[in-house]
């Protein structure tokens, strides 16, 4: 059941301009500017993220897609500028703060914690485990109930992500697309209202590649907003619900799949990187 | 060559008090660097610190061993906080860079004339400020059978020592297996996952640099006591340095490995000095080789290649897993 | 793989046995020429010879000795300056020069030093202490200690910028931090008194030799057996730190047990006088080894950026796969970058020996200027290793005009932590970036 101007809906209604406003934008961010001495890595005027919706951020390598991630994460500051989250500013906030206020993220680099077993990454995600405080850890009576309801909930969504067997496994085991898995699943702990995905399915073999892209379908289901960036076309344009292209640290386009898919000045700035490479083949 | 005189000497040290001084420094480092990963080279600060506020108060202003103990944690607390506040968020190299430098300066003001007053300058601080303690005594008596050998006051530091590294243990194994362990140890392997998380890691940090060097002042405590005397030079780089031997040796982030690591080493260095000594004056090793003052330069050398080969040959020590190498192939 | 981890492993454990077998033997021959051994009929006398900063000797000037177990003596200088004292026991034995005997126009260079102490390990030797003579009592105005100071700043910081610009380079191109690098200067220097004192040659012939064959034995056998077998099984990085602090801790207590504790004078231009140059006092020797010092530097910034090893150098500290992908032999390139800085560590080994004697905590003083100096400039930048060598020295010295002397690595040490936190990279250092 669908809301009128929902996750999908709104891309029929929006303006396909780069900074166009979204009916119910969960995301804000305004006239955001890093430099890193000369260069200047991202100059984002004005972008909108609808909420509930499945946003791609596109772009050659080197566009500032990370950078811009970090910066709205607050692994990064930026030089000037403000974004919300919710209407809350985030200018300054740390990114653990901003983890918990709902907006979480995955690496481009996976950051599987390799020395920790899979069950135990999972368990790490979760929220408000009284365990985690450093006077109450003492004390195992106070935390052990707690620790065995979220692992109830943490083998659950193992199970769906089809990692169940490799609970005891430590991260360092599994394959390169299984650790990507794992990182979405871990997020999933955390509760997030917006997950950004930072090249989810690079490195991920085509089987696991479908397995994930039905995860972040049921994600939208469930009512998060999902901002992910990717290389993979095909991906992209199964499952966006809209498309940002950045290009030199700009917002270049924004739209439909197919409309953005069209646009001469997109392709310009791939080709520009890209001579030979066709906008529909396997990712840079 | 008097076997069983060796035997007493090594067993002794092996049970004695400078094995409980070396665990309960190396189970601070454990706390700090095989739990955390954090580089604290700066652990001889931590026991000076410890060791200083048990003579200074004492000695200088009269105050009672037990509140002297308490300014002791404060003051390693305080420490902890000086040396956090500003360092944490720097990378793993320079946090090894600013724990030396804070721990030198540590060492230098002790040692200085400036302060000789209050902290007894370079010849440091003697006197019998562990009075209270010892009064406490039961076993003034000592202990002596022909294969162990502890005096009186020795005897009463060993039992309380060891009781007090099994408590201290026990909590920190506690601690280790809970969530909050696990927060620690992905902290160690990737801090901006764990943020990723909504986890403060920097007030993570702070708390295992706090509990690590209060454990590491405690050794400070049982430094000082034991021998009624602090002596600023006793607490360099060098300190550290064995305390991380020690620590590697029983195979770090394992929460019985200094306790392991420090007897086995105490064990090698007093076998090995005692051997060599016996060796000299029965003229077994000739006086142009190792001359019988050189017998305790020996053993240092001895310490430090044998901390190269622990950590080429058999990085995880004893205790550790070759899989959960406390020291990565990467790191 | 299992086997050739095993092969290399014996292969390791081999060599290793064999360098310290040779290390024993090398002992055994050295103990005999350069330490008196125990010959316990030998009387045990601290000495000296008190001269005015023109080296005329002081007569009649008191020296009070005191030691352990309540051990104290008077004597005074007889007509050729000369005293000494026979002492008993092992221990820590400090002698105090009455500083009101001296003639007027002659005082203390340094009030500080007024009492000069010895360690006293073994028994059978002459320790000879030294006290700093120079001209004139009248208080040096704010503006001539400035100068003087600033002038020894600027030794000291060259003296820290050679050892720091091998480190840097060590560190840049294979991500090792030495911890042994400031033995690499007391080797050197007690080359140096090897040389001169023991095989009696000339120091200007001694020096040069102490640092061809720091060049060879620090810098070209240590990467050839010690390092680059680590680096080919893949040890960690932080790893091969703790071997460095281990392999520090041998050298340093085998050091100690070669040359015994105290600090040695080599036997040419120790009680040199120092030239009046405008506002500055300093040696005929200070100079010489200061300009020689400046030229080692020069050669070396010359060498990183015309040569083609040099340029090769900074591929690799760059980015070690792409340098070695576009033909550059990295595992020489490493080679030349060790046996340059072990020259030049070496060097500035020498110019401390020369000027104020060799002990062998030599090292293990300088390892923490020498680390202040490289982060403070940006770890693996060179200029930055450069800068941050002279800014520690500087300030050091400096330091000592606001706080007492004794207090002058504290001011340096603050100076690191402050900088750090403000500029985490350093001066000259690049920012990193996560994701």
């Amino acid at each position: 059941m669908q809301k009128p101007n929902s996750g999908s809906n709104f891309a029929l209604t929006a303006s396909q301009t780069p900074g166009s406003s979204k009916p119910d934008p969960i995301l804000i961010a305004d006239k955001i500017t890093r430099q890193f001495g000369g260069l200047t890595a991202v100059n984002v005027d004005h972008v909108e993220i609808q909420r509930g919706s499945i946003t791609a951020l596109i772009g050659p390598n080197g566009a500032g897609k990370t950078t811009f991630f970090n910066l709205l994460t607050g692994y990064d500051s930026p030089n000037s500028g403000t974004w919300s989250f919710n209407g809350k500013a985030l200018n300054g906030i740390p990114p653990h703060k901003v983890a918990r206020l709902g907006m979480v993220r995955t690496f481009q680099l996976t950051k599987a914690l390799y020395r920790l077993t899979v069950i135990e990454n999972m368990l790490l995600g979760a929220r408000a485990q009284k365990g985690e405080s450093v006077l109450l850890s003492v004390f195992p009576w106070i935390w052990r109930s707690q620790e065995a309801a979220i692992r109830v909930k943490a083998t659950s969504i193992l199970k769906n992500f089809k990692l169940i067997e490799k609970q005891d496994d430590f991260a360092a085991a599994l394959s390169g697309g299984q650790r990507k898995l794992l990182e979405m699943a871990r997020a999933l702990m955390v509760e997030p209202e917006m997950v950004m995905l930072d090249e989810p399915m690079a490195g991920v073999n085509p089987a696991l590649k479908q397995s994930l892209l039905e995860h972040i379908k049921e994600l939208r289901n469930e009512g998060k907003t999902v901002l992910f960036v990717e290389h993979d076309m095909d991906m992209v344009h199964e499952i966006s619900d809209w498309v940002i292209v950045m290009a030199q640290g700009q917002i270049i386009a924004e739209g439909t799949p197919a409309t953005v898919m069209g646009n001469a000045q997109v392709i310009e700035a791939y080709l520009g990187a890209h001579h030979d490479s066709d906008l529909s083949s396997e990712g840079a | 060559m008097d076997i069983l005189f060796i035997i007493q000497q090594t067993l002794s040290a092996t049970l004695g008090v400078n094995a409980i001084i070396f665990a309960l420094a190396a189970i601070g480092l454990n706390m700090h660097f095989g739990y955390t990963g954090l580089l604290n080279f700066g652990q001889a600060g931590f026991l000076a610190i410890g060791a200083y506020s048990v003579a200074v108060p004492v000695i200088t202003f009269g105050l009672s061993l037990w509140l002297a103990l308490l300014i002791g944690i404060f003051n390693s607390i305080l420490f902890a906080l000086l040396l956090g506040i500003p360092t944490l968020r720097l990378r793993a190299d320079y946090l090894a860079i600013v724990t030396i430098a804070a721990a030198e300066i540590v060492r230098q003001i002790a040692r200085s004339a400036t302060f000789n007053d209050s902290l007894g300058g370079s010849d440091g601080i003697t006197g019998k400020f562990g009075k209270e303690f010892f009064d406490l005594n039961p076993f003034k008596q000592g202990l002596t059978t022909p294969i162990l050998r502890f005096n009186g006051n020795d005897l009463w530091v060993v039992i309380t020592g060891w009781v007090l590294v099994a408590l201290i243990t026990f909590v920190m194994w506690i601690m280790v297996n809970s969530p909050w362990g696990r927060v620690m140890r992905a902290i160690r392997e990737d801090e901006d996952a764990v943020r990723s998380l909504g986890k403060n890691v920097y007030l993570y940090k702070m708390q295992s640099l706090i509990i690590g060097g209060v454990i590491g002042s405690i050794a400070g405590f049982v430094y000082a006591l034991s021998r009624q005397s602090v002596q600023p030079d006793n607490y360099g780089t060098a300190l550290t340095f064995f305390a991380y031997t020690v620590l590697i040796l029983g195979g770090a982030a394992r929460v019985f490995a200094p306790i392991v690591g420090a007897m086995i080493f105490w064990f090698l260095i007093v076998f090995i000095e005692q051997v060599l000594r016996a060796g000299v004056t029965s003229n077994i090793i000739p006086d142009w080789l190792i001359g019988v003052n050189q017998v305790g330069q020996i053993r240092f050398m001895l310490m430090g290649l044998g901390l190269m080969l622990l950590m080429i040959f058999r990085p995880q020590g004893i205790f550790g897993d070759k899989k959960e190498l406390a020291l990565d192939a990467k790191a | 793989m299992e086997r050739d981890l095993n092969f290399a492993s014996k292969k390791i454990s081999a060599r290793l046995i064999l360098l310290a077998i040779t290390t024993f033997s090398a002992t055994a021959g050295i103990s005999l020429i350069a330490t008196p051994a125990n010959a316990v009929e030998k009387p045990t006398k601290l000495y000296g010879v008190v001269t005015s900063s023109t080296e005329q000797p002081l007569e009649g000037i008191g020296i009070s000795i005191e030691g352990p177990e309540g051990f104290s003596a008077d004597v005074t200088t007889d007509s050729l300056g000369a005293w000494e004292v026979l002492i008993p026991t092992k221990g820590t034995y400090s002698a105090t020069i009455n500083e009101d005997d001296l003639p007027s126009g002659q005082a203390l260079t340094d009030p500080t030093k007024g009492t000069a102490k010895a360690n006293v390990f073994m028994l059978g030797v002459e320790l000879r202490l030294l006290f700093p003579i120079g001209p004139g009592v009248e208080k040096a105005t704010l503006l001539e200690r400035s100068a003087q100071l600033t002038v020894d700043g600027l030794i000291l910081g060259l003296i820290i910028a050679l050892a720091a610009l091998g480190l840097n380079l060590i560190f840049g191109t294979t991500g090792l931090t030495n911890f042994a690098h400031g033995e690499i200067l007391t080797f050197a220097g007690l080359l140096t008194y090897y040389f001169s004192a023991i095989a009696k040659l000339p120091v200007i012939v001694a020096a040069p030799i102490a640092v061809v064959l720091s060049a060879f034995i620090s810098g070209f056998l240590q990467d050839r057996y010690l390092w680059k077998p680590l680096r080919k099984r893949g040890t960690g990085l932080i790893a091969m730190l703790v071997v460095s602090i281990g392999f520090a801790i041998f050298l340093r207590y085998f050091f100690l047990f070669l040359f015994g504790g105290d600090t040695r004078q080599l036997p040419q231009y120790a009680g040199q006088a120092g030239l009046e140059l405008g506002l500055v006092n300093i040696t005929p020797k200070s100079i010489l080894t200061t300009v020689i010092g400046i030229g080692f530097i020069v050669f070396a910034t010359l060498w990183l950026l015309r040569t083609r090893m040099g340029k090769a150098s900074r591929a690799v500290a760059d980015n070690p796969a792409l340098a070695s992908a576009s033909g550059i032999d990295v595992q020489k390139v490493i080679r030349a970058v060790w046996i340059l800085g072990a020259a030049l560590a070496g060097y500035a080994g020498v110019i401390v020996t020369v000027n104020q004697g060799v002990s062998f905590l030599m090292g293990q003083d300088m390892l923490l200027l020498i680390f202040a100096a490289v982060t403070l400039g940006g770890l693996g930048t060179a200029n930055g290793a450069l800068v941050g060598s002279l800014i520690i020295g500087l300030f050091v010295q400096l330091s000592t005009l606001f706080i007492p002397t004794e207090l002058k690595y504290v001011g340096a040490l603050i100076v690191l932590i402050l900088i750090l936190i403000v500029r985490p990279q350093g001066i000259l250092g690049r920012k990193e970036r996560i994701g």
